[in-house]
C-alpha cells in the first residue's frame, strides 16, 4: 500500500464560555483536528483498498495525540467524541470509510479505551466543504447532554485528488444541557450504550 | 467596558506541501478568533468609546492566546493581521471601534515587534461568514514574501448582536515564495514600511 502524503493539518479549539444562559463553572471545549492527505485511489476503481487503512494507523495515532494535547492534554477531561472524512471529488465514498477503523481506535485508545461507538459522517465535497461532525459520549452512546456536534473544514482542501480526515473532542455535554435522558453519571450498563 | 466574551476559538494550521513540494520546516500560523456581545446592536450610538475599550481588552487577550496556539516566543511571529465581522444588527463602525483605535499596541505588546501597520478587513455577515484575515510583516509592511491571508469562519457566529474579532499571525511567510520584492533579510526597519 502507498505511503500517507500529508499536505496539511488544521487543529480547531473552541472554548465556549455560555450560549445566553449562566456561564459556565468551566468553559466547555470543543476541538477538531484535521489532515489533509493525498488520496492513492483517486481517479480510478481500485478493488482493493482495505489495505490502506492499517497504512493510516500512525496518522490517526498523532492526531488523536495532537487534539488531545491541545485540549490540555489530560485524557480523563475527555467527555465526547466523533470522527468524519471529507472525499475530494476524484475520489469515492468508500474511500473515506477507509478512516472508521484508524481514526477510531486511535482515538479510543488515546483515552484508555473508550466503550462507545465513535459517531461518524463522511461526505464527497470540494475545496471548503463544511463537515458536521457528530459527537456522542465516549462511554455511553445514550448519554443525552453529550449529542453534539462540530462544525469542521479547511478553505482550500480537499482538493480532487486529496482526503481530509477529521478527529473531534469533547470535555462535557452542551453548555446548557436540559432535555433530560440518560446522564453521564447515571451510566450503569457499561456496554457502550448506557 | 469589558468585553462580554461567548467563546473564543484558536485555530492552527501547518502547512507540509504546497504545489507537489516539500515545505520544510512546514509554514505554521495560527487564529484566535473572540465572539462577543454588541452592546451597540440594534440602535444608533455615537458614543463607541466602549467598543474602543473592548479592543484594547481583545488585542492583548486574542495575540497571546495565538501565539500561545503556535507554542512560539513572541519575538518569532513574523507575520500580522487582524479582522471582525459584525452581526446583522450591528454597524461597520462598530468593527472599526473594535479593530482600529486601540487594538494593535496591546498586540504588539505580546510579540515585542511590531513597526509595520497590522494589516485588517472588515464586514458585515450572518452565522458561519467567512473571514479573510490578512497578513503582512511585523516590521516592514513591504516584504512581499509574508503578504498573506488566513480564512476563518465559526459556524455559529456572529448572531445578530454579536461581533466576531480576531487576529492572525504566522511564524513564515507564503510557502515557496518566488515573485521578488523586498524579502526580510533586507528589512532596514527605520519606517515599518521597508
Amino acid at each position: 500500500m502507498p505511503d500517507v502524503a500529508l499536505r496539511k493539518t488544521l487543529v480547531y479549539i473552541e472554548e465556549v464560555f455560555h450560549e445566553g444562559g449562566p456561564p459556565a463553572a468551566t468553559p466547555l471545549l470543543r476541538g477538531g483536528v484535521c489532515a489533509v492527505i493525498a488520496n492513492p485511489f483517486a481517479g480510478r476503481y481500485v478493488q482493493d483498498i482495505a489495505g490502506f487503512m492499517e497504512d493510516l494507523e500512525p496518522l490517526g495515532r498523532g492526531m488523536a495525540a495532537r487534539l488531545l494535547a491541545a485540549l490540555g492534554g489530560d485524557p480523563a477531561l475527555i467527555e465526547g467524541y466523533g470522527k468524519g472524512a471529507i472525499i475530494g471529488e476524484a475520489g469515492e465514498l468508500e474511500h473515506g470509510a477507509l478512516w472508521h477503523v484508524p481514526g477510531g481506535y486511535a482515538m479510543r485508545e488515546a483515552l484508555g479505551d473508550a466503550k462507545a461507538i465513535v459517531p461518524s459522517t463522511k461526505k464527497v465535497g470540494g475545496p471548503g466543504a463544511r463537515l458536521d461532525v457528530p459527537i456522542m459520549h465516549i462511554n455511553a452512546s445514550y448519554v443525552r447532554s453529550h449529542f453534539d456536534s462540530l462544525e469542521i473544514g479547511i478553505a482550500d482542501a480537499p482538493r480532487a485528488g486529496e482526503l481530509l480526515l477529521a478527529l473531534v473532542m469533547t470535555t462535557g455535554p452542551r453548555i446548557h444541557a436540559r432535555v433530560g435522558g440518560l446522564q453521564a453519571a447515571d451510566i450503569a450498563e457499561h456496554d457502550g450504550l448506557r | 467596558m469589558p468585553p462580554e466574551i461567548r467563546k473564543i476559538v484558536t485555530i492552527v494550521e501547518e502547512v507540509m506541501q504546497e504545489g507537489e513540494r516539500q515545505v520544510a520546516p512546514p509554514s505554521r500560523r495560527a487564529a484566535a478568533v473572540a465572539i462577543i456581545r454588541n452592546p451597540f446592536a440594534g440602535h444608533y450610538q455615537d458614543d463607541l468609546g466602549p467598543l474602543i475599550e473592548i479592543g484594547e481588552a481583545l488585542g492583548g487577550l486574542l495575540a497571546a492566546r495565538a501565539v500561545a496556539a503556535l507554542g512560539i516566543e513572541g519575538a518569532q511571529v513574523e507575520s500580522y493581521g487582524k479582522a471582525a465581522a459584525v452581526g446583522a444588527d450591528g454597524e461597520l463602525e462598530h468593527a472599526a471601534a473594535i479593530l482600529h483605535p486601540k487594538f494593535g499596541a496591546p498586540f504588539r505588546k505580546v510579540l515585542g515587534t511590531g513597526a509595520a501597520l497590522i494589516p485588517s478587513s472588515k464586514k458585515r455577515g450572518g452565522l458561519g461568514v467567512p473571514l479573510d484575515i490578512p497578513l503582512g510583516h511585523t516590521d516592514a509592511a513591504f516584504v512581499r514574501s509574508h503578504f498573506d491571508g488566513m480564512e476563518v469562519r465559526i459556524a455559529d457566529a456572529p448572531r445578530a448582536a454579536e461581533i466576531i474579532v480576531a487576529v492572525a499571525i504566522a511564524a513564515s511567510g507564503r510557502p515557496h515564495p518566488r515573485i521578488g520584492g523586498l524579502t526580510k533579510d533586507q528589512i532596514i526597519g527605520a519606517d515599518g514600511l521597508r
